[in-house]
């Protein structure tokens, strides 16, 4: 493996091969109701209590459209600033699984809703364009649980005639690390958006992963294998990595690729053929004869454009030049609008460097440690600031408003009440200061003889030894003016 | 006042309301009448004592404002019906009973009619002489081991032999007109998207309409104005305005300018239906319309468009009978095994023929030549007529090619079979409506229909038309009960 210039390849040999990823997600649409029915779409319900009859596929049984999931879609469309489609057709796959009621699954096939797009990733070494090439909606499928009983399989159709979105890329990733950045910034999209809460836990996020290699110089793509359905971007990660190695291995055997679908199995770290091209289903796609082509106007696509709220790009963009932000600073900052809201308000009332490093570092760092989300944050956005305050104007010093933090995170105080039941407040008092100092130098007489005859290194000594001596409330700025003089 | 079963349904909402007649007496008489005539095997499931008990119900405080008050009626076992099996004559929901209720249907109820039972049809409405139910052959009241048509073969039967008032079918390629024709009734196919699909077994969806099916053009008329309806939970049900279809019916069409469309003189047709058309001209002239030549030139693909995009939806639309969630099930080795025999066993030759015949025209590599293809024609066949609607106001053709044919005579012959469909089949490409009237008899004394076809949504000029033509024809059924005896 190779890693020159963060350019993904895989060596042997002589040889050198990139790796050429397009994903296709499947992002479950924000929506009470599913995309053909009343039926509730909420995570967790007791197993088909969430089925009306449509999604039981009953005789007789009409879709009729969610609006309010084309709407969803649209917004997606346009926060992938992609052409959206005022005509689209929801067509019919058809197939027969025990979890799929109707007999097939209702999709876009010829005209979906969203047509190409883009999305920007922000790579070490520098931003990378993604092509997408559609966006449609379509129905999940119900959920087949094999292992409650050794001989039946049970069937829960509370997920079937959820609405999902196929967001489909262009093969233009090229590395796992691509993918992971990828998927990152689709999910943070969608989230601003709230169109897809990008729940990979619940299954609200998954993807398709199509895999191809090539020598690296070649133009022309190598036969793809596609991994089904995987769940997690590090399972993503996992199974490109293999895949890409599997290829390449075969490639250099002197055999080809066999175009076909695999199965990623996580316990084993290994994709296996699942079917092969031949065995693909003939899905007989036709426009659905229950549904009108669905129409939409331009008035209604500019209506929701203004429902559009300020994106990741964007807003990156204005935390760069409105708050003098570093590129990697800002994107770290507006991956989720949780985070950047945060943000926005610690610096509402405080200094803007200052919280941003705190918020990158410490806060991350400890939320991190105890698996919560910026939401979850014990520490509100007014309590930091106030101890980026505290800070700033010199009653802590930056090491003592660390234990301070310790303290916040055990629970949300103010940091001023912390400071004062503690006692942690900065010795600023540059008489009180001096007594120590003088106390210190004469403790050290040998040391500070050695410091006048030259040894300047050993002022970081005496700073020290102030710093303990005051159990680290000094005043680190004046303890330097004073040191200075005295010595 | 003639004997009840006798009476049209118009008659019969004056009686009731006039109080000269009791829901109950009403319902009782009809109950009677079927009981007698299971011979002809017009019901699946019969549904009297409930209907008696309704009727009872209704007549201790009667609503004499309603459209349909206190009638009884049996409908096709297409519909829906709450807590009523319902079968669309398969095996395969032979054991299946809805929980919820048509639109067509749930409209009828609420104008105060009474559920008489379901009435027998082809398999989910796949067929012209109703022989490929699973419940059996129903027989035509004109004469024994004649066939009634199909698919809606138990409500054209029901409704000739007065087993039911008047009765509500499904039209799909002609499954209301055929019958019509062949038990000389009315029948009227509304325009695609009157009324709602919701709740009606689906065998071809862009194809299927639920209409009409009575003694007389003005039976038929108010029957329709109670089932048209727009529902939201039918998205290609059209939100247009509906008329007073009884109120607003006329018998003045001077004027009307008739189109007869050369391509319906059809090789071999019979010298009968030639001259029922003949003198179908005439009456229309009698009633002061206009009769014009026209042509539409793409009729002669309208069946083989048919047979393709009707059996590529139904393949689809059948597949949820798959033995998992409810109706039959043959146990099987495992999944795949446990689909092949439910499928196998639940569904009869004809329901077969057709599913193989749609998922061959979907499959890859031939969705172009067959269904794409198909859908093309199709456009230009639904050009053809709004070509023809420049000049004329409706259409007149002969409704079938023959009358009604023996019971087993085109079994095993079913392009033969799919021919009967030649005249109606167009319509329903195109969405427009269309009804049968019965017109004559032939030599042998049966019933033959002609057709008139309308404009789409135009339902009340079409039913004028008919209304002014059954006055001139002054058509007399003859039933002779022969399966009473």
């Amino acid at each position: 493996m190779s890693k020159d210039k963060s350019e993904y390849l895989i060596n042997r040999k002589d040889n050198q091969y990139e790796v050429v990823i397009g994903l296709e997600v499947h992002a479950q649409v924000t929506s009470e109701s599913k995309l053909f029915s009343t039926s509730s779409t909420k995570f967790g319900a007791e197993p088909n209590t969430q089925v009306s009859l449509v999604d039981a596929a009953l005789p007789g049984m009409l879709p009729v459209i969610n609006e309010y999931c084309v709407k969803q879609a649209i917004k997606t469309g346009i926060g992938l600033k992609a052409k959206i489609n005022k005509r689209s057709v929801f067509d019919r796959k058809n197939y027969f699984y025990a979890d799929l009621p109707q007999g097939y699954q209702i999709s876009q096939f010829k005209d979906p809703i969203v047509g190409e797009g883009k999305v920007i990733l922000d790579m070490p070494d520098g931003q990378k364009e993604v092509g997408i090439e559609r966006l449609h909606l379509e129905q999940d499928a119900g959920k087949s649980i094999h292992d409650l009983d050794p001989k039946n399989t049970f069937v829960d159709l509370n997920r079937s005639g959820v609405a999902l979105m196929e967001i489909v890329s262009k093969p233009d990733l090229r590395s796992p690390d691509e993918v992971n950045a990828y998927v990152k910034k689709l999910r943070s999209i969608m989230r601003y958006l709230g169109t897809c809460d990008g729940n990979m836990q619940e299954g609200s996020l998954r993807a398709d992963v199509n895999v191809s290699v090539r020598k690296k110089g070649t133009k022309e793509f190598g036969t793809r294998c596609e991994i089904k359905n995987v769940n997690s971007i590090k399972f993503m990660q996992m199974a490109i990595e293999y895949e890409a190695n599997r290829q390449v291995d075969l490639i250099e055997d002197g055999h080809s690729i066999d175009q076909e679908t695999r199965l990623f199995d996580t316990k084993k770290n290994e994709t296996r053929s699942m079917r092969s091209k031949e065995d693909a289903h003939d899905y007989r796609y036709f426009p659905d004869p229950d549904l009108l082509p669905l129409e939409v106007s331009d008035d209604f696509i500019e209506k929701l454009k203004l429902e559009i709220p300020e994106l990741p790009d964007e807003k990156k963009k204005r935390f760069i030049e409105k708050f003098k932000l570093s590129p990697y600073e800002a994107t770290i900052l507006v991956s989720d609008n949780e985070t950047s809201n945060y943000f926005e308000n610690v610096i509402k009332k405080s200094d803007v460097k200052l919280a941003t490093n705190w918020i990158i570092g410490e806060l991350f760092a400890a939320l991190n440690e105890k698996n919560l989300e910026i939401t979850e944050s014990p520490i509100s956005a007014g309590n930091l600031s106030k101890l980026i305050n505290l800070i700033k104007d010199g009653t802590i010093s930056g090491k003592i408003a660390k234990t301070v933090f310790e303290h916040m995170m055990e629970g949300d105080k103010d940091p001023k009440k912390i400071v004062e039941e503690k006692g942690l407040k900065q010795e600023s008092d540059p008489k009180a200061l001096e007594a120590l100092i003088d106390k210190v130098i004469d403790d050290n007489r040998e040391k500070a003889t050695e410091y006048k005859s030259g040894k300047v290194k050993l002022f970081g000594f005496f700073v020290g030894q102030v710093m303990k001596v005051s159990g680290g409330k000094a005043n680190p700025q004046l303890v330097n003016e004073i040191l200075k003089k005295k010595l | 006042m003639s004997e009840i079963t006798k009476q049209s349904l118009s008659e019969l909402i004056k009686n009731i309301k006039d109080k000269k007649l009791s829901s109950t007496e009403v319902t009782k008489a009809f109950v009677e009448r079927s009981e007698k005539s299971k011979k002809l095997n017009a019901y699946v499931t019969e549904d009297f004592s409930a209907a008696i008990d309704k009727a009872k119900k209704f007549d201790e405080n009667p609503n004499l404002d309603l459209k349909l008050p206190g009638i009884p009626m049996a409908v096709k076992d297409l519909f829906c019906t709450k807590n009523v099996k319902t079968t669309a004559g398969s095996k395969i929901l032979n054991n299946f009973i809805p929980t919820y209720e048509s639109t067509v249907t749930q409209n009828i109820w609420n104008e105060g009619a009474i559920l008489l039972g379901k009435l027998n049809c082809d398999e989910f409405a796949m067929g012209s002489s109703n022989e490929t139910s699973f419940f059996g052959c129903v027989q035509n009241p004109i004469d024994k081991d004649l066939v009634p048509g199909g698919s809606s073969g138990g409500s054209s039967s029901a409704v000739a032999a007065q087993l039911t008032p008047i009765t509500v079918g499904t039209d799909t390629g002609g499954s209301i007109r055929q019958p019509a024709s062949f038990t000389g009734i009315v029948g009227l196919k509304p325009t695609y998207g009157s009324c709602s699909r919701y709740g009606i077994v689906a065998f071809a969806s862009s194809l299927d309409q639920a209409g009409p099916m009575a003694q007389n053009v003005r039976d038929c008329a108010l029957l329709h104005e109670v089932i048209s309806s727009y529902d939201e939970k039918d998205s290609t049900s059209i939100d247009f305005k509906r008329n007073n279809y009884v109120k607003e019916l006329t018998n003045n069409i001077k004027g009307k300018k008739i189109g007869i469309p050369k391509e319906y003189r059809v090789d071999a047709m019979p010298k009968e239906i030639e001259d029922l058309w003949k003198k179908g001209i005439d009456y229309v002239k009698d009633c002061g319309a206009e009769i014009i030549d026209i042509s539409l030139p793409h009729t002669n693909y309208a069946l083989p468009t048919y047979y393709i995009v009707a059996p590529a939806e139904a393949s689809s639309n059948l597949a949820r009978y798959d033995g998992v969630k409810y109706g039959f099930r043959a146990d099987g080795e495992n999944l795949i095994d446990m689909y092949e025999k439910t499928r196998s066993e639940g569904f009869g030759a004809e329901v077969q023929r057709r599913i193989m015949i749609g998922t061959y025209v979907l499959s890859s590599g031939y969705y172009d030549a067959y269904y794409l293809k198909a859908q093309k024609v199709r456009k230009l066949i639904k050009n053809d007529f709004d070509e023809a609607y420049k000049k004329v106001d409706a259409i007149l053709t002969p409704s079938t090619p023959s009358s009604a044919f023996k019971i087993g005579e085109k079994t095993n012959d079913p392009v033969s079979m799919y021919l009967n469909d030649i005249f109606t089949v167009p319509v329903n490409l195109a969405g427009l409506p269309g009804i049968s009237i019965p017109a004559g008899h032939d030599a042998k004394g049966y019933p033959l229909g002609l057709q008139i076809i309308g404009k789409a949504f135009d339902e009340q000029n079409l039913l004028n038309i008919a209304y002014a033509m059954e006055e001139k024809i002054n058509f007399k059924n003859k039933i002779t009960d022969w399966w009473i005896k």
